[in-house]
């Protein structure tokens, strides 16, 4: 590692101000720290700091969405030959069929969101973000095998510069701009992430369970199917056992919140009783609540979406609230509004913006707080004259 | 029975080169110095010139505006030399001791013990003043003020520990009379903040103060923390703090008249060769204890804790507050791949390595930063290390936005510096916490004043 350090060093230079490649400072910084931690000393304040930083934390959260990934690559394949009727694959080959698919999408998602980033980071002079290392591997999960690669990339662009970007980058963004990609082309070129044709690959239709709910139970999948995951859908959202496996790498590290995770199954499950309960007309009303949470992107939105840390909200009490509202409107949206058969997309985002307002009065009660406090004691001194 | 407090969050960072409690003597220092640096917002006049005899407690420089307020020589001798940096600022009087080392000498009468007054005023004179730092703000308090209660912190939990009652030992006496001096202080109560797990330690006897006792982790023993929980600052309040062993002092010199500015520090950390603790004089310099640290490797010298503490250099002189001297490794160094790798030496609060396998692991950090600065992005990092009712990412972006009213409303009278260091440390985005956070007092300072 010493040569490459040695290069490293040699080329330095001539990326720094006035030095003859200035102009890729930016990229230059960006390769550098993803190479070697920097020699950068502490400055000011605490003279010892914790090993953790931001290239870290992302990782991880890529790392909690490889199974998803690599589930999503197998059931691309698995679906396409289901719809063709060819039993004669192996896993290896079903596999193979799925990771073509879907590796061109991964590609253009990574190399255009990366592009626009390192970008931006130059021209504003800063350190490149981490952030678009996860960005850029969900969206490809949450879009359907068949989306063409240029939809991808136009996607990509809108969500790092619309949703992102124009903010003053990662930490700044109001909505999650994976979802954002997704709502560009839910609203761009709804023929090409709704209806039957674009769940399976090469041409097979089939719909998703979610698109056959209003119907009621009866053209459902079977529970289990929905749980492991051997449904059409979009490319990472189906396998619930993939999705528990994220989470609890996210749970465990701390990266995710188990308190949004939770409320927010809780939510669906609440508004999923109480439509039990009431019954009426819809017989979308009676499906069983758990249901809900294998069906479509729920389980995957709230795993790793509505925890973004950047565009939930971020105070403790606010997660407990954001995490139930998302929960409980995803089930109100896809019972109620037949025009939107998935709902956790609209709803996060209708969440995130509602985030700051929810951390708005979790901390003006904070500050009620200390404001009684002073109250309280000057009430008490009145009663007690002081000598 | 003393109240118990359990404090639920907060981090241990468990370091290399703990002090042994052992007491040395330090090898004599050829040069002290007093520092203006060291006192948070003080704008010092001189009142010295190079080549002047000072006695042991003869001023040096004093406040601007608070002129009452003297900072004087720890030793006797004459002063060696006056060093300025930019625009003529005053970073340091140095002193070099004689063999005479004459102290100066006051009369302490019952008459002067019964007034306030006089004691605030012979405070003030000798010395001792500086020690009295105010909450709000954490600078020097304002004799005029009268506090509703005074806070002595008598634990701590800060890395490589300090044990407060072993600096204190054969000091009860006046610790006791600090005590009862700064009871003279104020109407209100002083409050001494003592180890709920040390039930054995003689300062559970002290009387004349009311004695809380705290376990948990590192920041239970911060006096800020203590405050918080047992009587908060509001807004137009004022509370007085003092460092246990300066309180010590403060009685040591009211029994005796004569003034000291001896005090005991740990000299600890992963670079000193025998990690233990030492007699020493305020603004010894750090040469002296030159022979007792491994210069194998970049080193980095730290008067106070390394969460903290001044970063001195090794030619630097031994600050006036803190009780330890923390010698680490620099961390100039690239490595590898570093944020993709296992790397099982290092120690994280985040179950993102793999530190939290080995709990009673002791670590040699470096001064690294690990990482580059970023906006803030993880949340409930701060809060974790934080047992106070208060919302530290919202206050940060308050003071960045230099909004005075939210600053109030958010608590910024109740903290300083070293109540969110772990913050910092702790934070993924390498923000300065401690930093930002003084950048916000100075602003309240100026706009409330």
């Amino acid at each position: 590692m010493k040569i490459l350090r040695r290069f490293l060093d040699k080329i330095k230079p001539s990326f720094e101000k006035g030095g003859k490649l200035s102009k890729f400072h930016s990229t230059f910084e960006g390769f550098e720290s993803f190479l070697f931690v920097p020699k950068t000393v502490t400055a000011s304040g605490c003279h010892i700091r914790d090993s953790v930083d931001l290239k870290r934390t992302m990782s991880v959260v890529v790392l909690a969405l490889v199974p998803c990934m690599l589930f999503g690559m197998w059931n691309v394949g698995y679906q396409h030959f289901l719809s063709a009727g060819d039993t004669s694959q192996t896993l290896f080959s079903t596999f193979l069929f799925g990771f073509l698919k879907v590796l061109p999408i991964i590609v253009v998602s990574y190399a255009v969101g990366l592009g626009i980033e390192f970008a931006f980071a130059q021209v504003r002079g800063h350190e490149i973000n981490e952030g678009f290392l996860v960005t850029g591997m969900i969206i490809p999960l949450i879009m359907p095998v068949e989306i063409p690669l240029w939809m991808v990339a136009l996607a990509t662009a809108f969500a790092v510069i619309i949703g992102k970007e124009i903010f003053g980058g990662t930490g700044m963004n109001i909505w999650n701009p994976a979802l954002l990609a997704r709502a560009f082309v839910f609203f761009s070129y709804p023929t090409h992430i709704s209806g039957d044709k674009v769940w399976i690959a090469d041409g097979y239709s089939g719909a998703t369970p979610l698109s056959n709910a209003p119907a009621g139970l009866s053209d459902l999948p079977a529970v289990s199917d929905m749980f492991f995951g051997l449904i059409p859908g979009s490319i990472g959202e189906t396998s619930k056992v993939a999705i528990l496996l994220g989470a609890a790498l996210l749970i465990f590290t701390g990266t995710g919140s188990w308190k949004i995770m939770f409320s927010g199954i809780a939510g669906a499950l609440a508004v999923g009783y109480l439509f039990n309960a009431v019954g009426g007309g819809n017989s979308y009303m009676s499906i069983p609540p758990y249901y809900h949470l294998l069906m479509g992107g729920l389980a995957f939105g709230l795993v790793f979406m509505a925890t973004d840390p950047v565009s939930s909200a971020q105070t403790e009490t606010g997660k407990w609230i954001y995490g139930f509202l998302t929960g409980a409107l995803v089930v109100v949206i896809r019972v109620f509004n037949p025009a939107y058969p998935e709902g956790a997309m609209l709803v996060i985002l209708l969440m995130n913006t509602f985030a700051p307002l929810i951390d708005h009065y979790v901390v003006a009660a904070n500050i009620r707080r200390r404001r009684n406090r002073v109250a309280y004691r000057a009430k008490q001194n009145k009663e007690i004259p002081s000598n | 029975m003393s109240r118990i407090i359990k404090i639920r969050k907060g981090l241990n960072i468990k370091l290399k080169g703990s002090a042994e409690k052992v007491l040395g003597t330090a090898p004599a220092s050829s040069a002290y110095a007093v520092r203006p640096a060291d006192f948070k917002g003080l704008t010092p006049r001189l009142c010295v010139r190079q080549g002047d005899e000072v006695k042991a407690g003869t001023p040096v420089f004093f406040d601007k505006y608070r002129p009452g307020i003297q900072f004087v020589s720890p030793v006797g001798g004459t002063v060696e030399a006056i060093n300025r940096g930019d625009r003529r600022k005053l970073l340091e009087v140095v002193i070099k001791p004689d063999a005479k080392n004459i102290h100066e000498k006051y009369e302490i009468t019952d008459k002067l013990l019964s007034s306030r007054e006089q004691i605030i005023e012979l405070m003030q004179k000798a010395g001792y003043w500086p020690f009295v730092v105010q909450r709000p703000y954490g600078i020097i308090a304002n004799p005029a003020d009268r506090p509703k209660s005074i806070f002595v912190s008598g634990l701590d939990t800060a890395p490589l520990t300090v044990d407060i009652a072993f600096l204190l030992q054969g000091q009860e006496e006046h610790f006791q009379k600090g005590i009862d001096i700064l009871s003279r202080l104020t109407e209100g109560k002083v409050y001494l903040g003592l180890d709920a797990d040390d039930a054995a330690s003689k300062l559970n006897r002290i009387t004349n103060a009311e004695i809380t006792l705290f376990t948990g982790k590192h920041p239970a023993g911060n006096v800020g923390v203590h405050i918080h929980h047992i009587d908060p600052v509001n807004k137009g309040d004022i509370v007085w703090t003092m460092d246990a062993q300066h309180v010590a002092a403060l009685g040591r010199f009211f029994t005796t008249g004569t003034y000291s500015a001896e005090k005991i520090v740990a000299l600890c950390g992963s670079k000193v060769k025998r990690p233990q603790y030492y007699k020493i004089t305020t603004g010894a310099s750090m040469r002296a204890f030159e022979n007792l640290i491994d210069h194998s490797e970049d080193t980095r010298y730290i008067s106070g804790d390394v969460l903290t503490g001044t970063n001195i250099g090794k030619d630097g002189y031994i600050g006036f507050y803190g009780n330890r001297i923390s010698v680490i490794p620099e961390g100039d160094k690239y490595e590898f791949l570093g944020w993709a790798m296992p790397r099982f030496g290092k120690f994280s609060a985040s179950k993102s390595y793999f530190s939290w396998l080995t709990p009673n692991r002791l670590y040699d950090l470096d001064t690294n930063l690990n990482g580059g600065e970023r906006a803030f992005v993880v949340t409930n990092q701060y809060e974790k290390v934080l047992p106070m009712d208060i919302y530290p990412v919202y206050l940060l972006k308050a003071i960045l936005a230099e909004d005075i009213d939210r600053m109030e409303q958010l608590g910024i009278y109740e903290l300083i510096e070293e109540d969110l260091a772990l913050c910092e440390f702790v934070c993924t985005s390498k923000i300065e916490v401690q930093a930002i956070l003084r950048r916000g007092i100075d602003l309240m300072i100026k706009e409330m004043s």
